[in-house]
């Protein structure tokens, strides 16, 4: 298929509906309207259903409920309407549903404003819900991007029967580009669907999806058969884009959009002869740590830049565990930050990794003058 | 005649003699509920109109948070356990994606009168094809008996203990009411089961939405005016006469919208 222009949240739907998605629902936020608008005139039109909810708590409950029976289901929103998810997300991750959301996140706490932001890290990685969970949470850069991890977000939700979501600021969702569809898949079959599906107890044992556990040895037991699964995902899943790394003595993290933006900056930042590479998270959950903690040993130092006030840092400190320094910038309120003030950023850090091991060097000559003159 | 304690399982059967058994929708197992309360009346009619329709294979139940929370154990039908008031949002998923299945909610007065007010009353609106089994009976059961949106004026719960003041905590919900005015709900009755009569004519009602979804009309609810003789601290019997002479006054028992096309059903 050619190359078509694309705005985000549209190609957003669209690969999902390619991906065979069955059932949409959604409840309008903006940057991430258009998704539910384009949801709301296809999957009609190709026998399936669409249905705009009364909130978001109803969406991610009717979610949980197509899934439940095995349908490829999902929902879209921005940063309120995930705040509001939450309950759902619990119930789906300890009931082992799989389900797929779609965050184009926006300016918080709050109402806050309807422009890019990234503020959502924590609570899409760390607290998506009550209980002992992480959904996977993937964040695209390009629209191009974007359309590829929502076509596999299915496929990869059902493998391990986990909350897949697909985690873009609002500038993604608005922005138009060039991107490649990819070829259109039926719906699941009857065959096709897991075997856990509430579909009714025809010919065989009912099936019975809960996240009840009332026992305690049992719920422990599921907790501790969670967290297995967790340790397998962290294990197969991690993905990240490296750019100029090999040689880099500065490292940018960035994920998203700010990603993007980063490549700019190191662009010319190498122009100016910077040695400085950047790693890019794909997976935020979960976070690439082993490969970024290799690069650390490499590095002089990292700056991280977010559009938060510092969400993935933490992750990032994580998994540097003080090889070398970790620097931030960051832009709040749906403030996006600029290649040059990035740039400028990056040459603070420069002159303070700088003035550092100069004052070191400095430290060690200083003692041995210091010894000299006790020695006379 | 033979001895009353020779007769066995399999001679009643043989001799074609049962008027009454385990429905096959219900499992075989115990249940948890309080001794006295009418959950078990109010299963027992699901599960007869279930076998009595033969869609036992193609039910789908949706239990709520509330004393019904492990209803999926008492029903030999898969089932899923909503959130504490999601239950009509789930059913919704559900029964769009499968619209060739029955699909249910049994949901208390806390789960479909206060936390789940949205979701029931946008299900009905939409005439979500669902049936939606009521439990009201006027308290939170589960968590030991807190004020519910149907605890009646002046009832004492462990909430309201000096009795619920209408000043303070406003009037009892009367939901039947409120969701008959919505014009996507087809059937709504309000029904109980303190006597023979009402468990007749609960029954009756309970095939009536499920008859109403088999046609595709749209939503179906009754209500059931149910006790609760644990946080009532009742005996089971002042408790059924407690429905009778306290409840169903606020509560009228009947029929609050029977649509044309349900009518021709009956
Ligand atoms: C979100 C949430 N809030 C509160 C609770 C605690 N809770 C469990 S059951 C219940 C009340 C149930 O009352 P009702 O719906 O009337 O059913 P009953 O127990 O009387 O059958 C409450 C408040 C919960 N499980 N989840």
């Amino acid at each position: 298929m050619a190359r078509e222009l694309w705005k985000g949240n549209e190609a957003i739907a669209e690969a999902a509906i390619r991906a065979g998605l069955e059932a949409y629902f959604g409840y309008p936020i903006t940057p991430q309207t258009e998704l539910l608008e384009y949801m709301s005139a296809r999957m009609p039109a190709l026998g399936r259903v669409f249905l705009q909810a009364e909130s978001e708590v109803a969406s991610i409950n009717m979610v949980y409920g197509a899934a439940s029976g095995g349908a490829r289901a999902m929902s879209s929103s921005s940063s309120p309407g995930i705040s509001l998810m939450q309950e759902g997300l619990s119930y789906i991750a300890g009931s082992e549903i799989p389900a797929v959301l779609v965050d184009i996140m926006r300016g918080g706490p709050g109402l806050g404003n309807i422009q890019p932001s990234q503020a959502d890290y924590f609570q899409m990685t760390r607290s998506a819900g009550h209980g002992d969970f992480h959904p996977i949470v993937l964040a695209p850069s390009t629209v191009q991007e974007a359309v590829d991890i929502m076509y596999d977000a299915f496929p990869l939700a059902e493998k391990y029967r986990t909350i897949v979501i697909v985690a873009a600021d609002g500038s993604l969702g608005q922005m138009m580009e060039p991107a490649e569809m990819p070829p259109m898949r039926s719906v699941l079959t009857e065959a096709e669907r897991g075997a856990w599906a509430v579909r009714g107890a025809a010919g065989r044992p009912k099936n019975v999806i809960t996240s009840l556990f009332l026992n305690e040895q049992e719920l422990e037991t599921l907790n501790l058969r969670l967290q297995e699964k967790l340790k397998t995902i962290q294990m197969n899943e991690q993905r990240w884009e490296e750019v100029e790394t090999e040689d880099a003595r500065y490292l940018l993290v960035a994920y998203g959009t700010v990603g993007r933006t980063c490549k700019t900056t190191l662009r010319e930042a190498r122009k100016q002869g910077h040695k400085v590479g950047l790693f890019r998270p794909i997976s935020l959950w979960p976070f690439p740590t082993p490969r970024l903690r290799e690069l650390a040993d490499q590095v002089r130092a990292v700056l991280v830049v977010e559009m938060s006030a510092g969400q993935m840092l933490d992750d990032v400190r994580l998994a540097v565990e003080g090889r070398c320094p970790v620097e931030f910038y960051g832009r709040m309120g749906g403030v996006m930050p600029l290649p040059d003030e990035i740039l400028e950023a990056l040459a603070e850090v420069e002159a303070k990794v700088k003035a550092e091991v100069e004052a070191k060097v400095k430290a060690k000559v200083d003692t041995k003058v210091l010894s000299l003159n006790l020695n006379l | 005649m033979a001895d009353r304690n020779e007769i066995t399982q399999e001679m009643v059967l043989e001799q074609g003699n049962v008027v009454y058994q385990r429905p096959e929708a219900l499992a075989e197992t115990l249940t948890h509920y309080c001794p006295g309360c009418t959950h078990g009346i109010i299963h027992r009619l699901i599960a007869e109109a279930i076998d009595e329709l033969g869609i036992r294979e193609k039910t789908i139940l949706v239990a709520p948070v509330g004393c019904a929370v492990l209803i999926y154990n008492y029903f030999d039908v898969d089932a899923v356990e909503a959130a504490h008031g999601r239950a009509p949002a789930m059913a919704t998923g559900l029964k769009r994606t499968q619209p060739d299945k029955v699909v249910l909610t049994y949901q208390g007065d806390g789960d479909l009168a206060a936390i789940g007010t949205a979701e029931i009353l946008h299900a009905a609106n939409r005439g979500e094809n669902i049936s939606v089994f009521f439990v009201n009976n006027a308290v939170y059961g589960m968590t030991s008996g807190q004020m519910a949106p149907t605890t009646l004026p002046g009832q004492v719960t462990t909430s309201t203990p000096t009795g619920r003041d209408v000043k303070v905590h406003g009037y009892p919900m009367r939901m039947a009411e409120i969701i008959a005015g919505l014009p996507g709900a087809c059937y709504v009755a309000r029904r109980a089961v303190y006597d023979v009569r009402t468990v007749r004519q609960a029954r009756k009602a309970v095939m009536t939405a499920l008859k109403t979804q088999l046609a595709g009309l749209g939503l179906s609810m009754v209500e059931f005016l149910s006790s609760c003789p644990t946080n009532w601290h009742m005996t089971p019997v002042d408790a059924l006469t407690w429905i009778k002479d306290n409840m169903a006054p606020y509560f009228p028992l009947g029929d609050y919208k029977v649509a044309d096309e349900v009518q021709a059903l009956q």
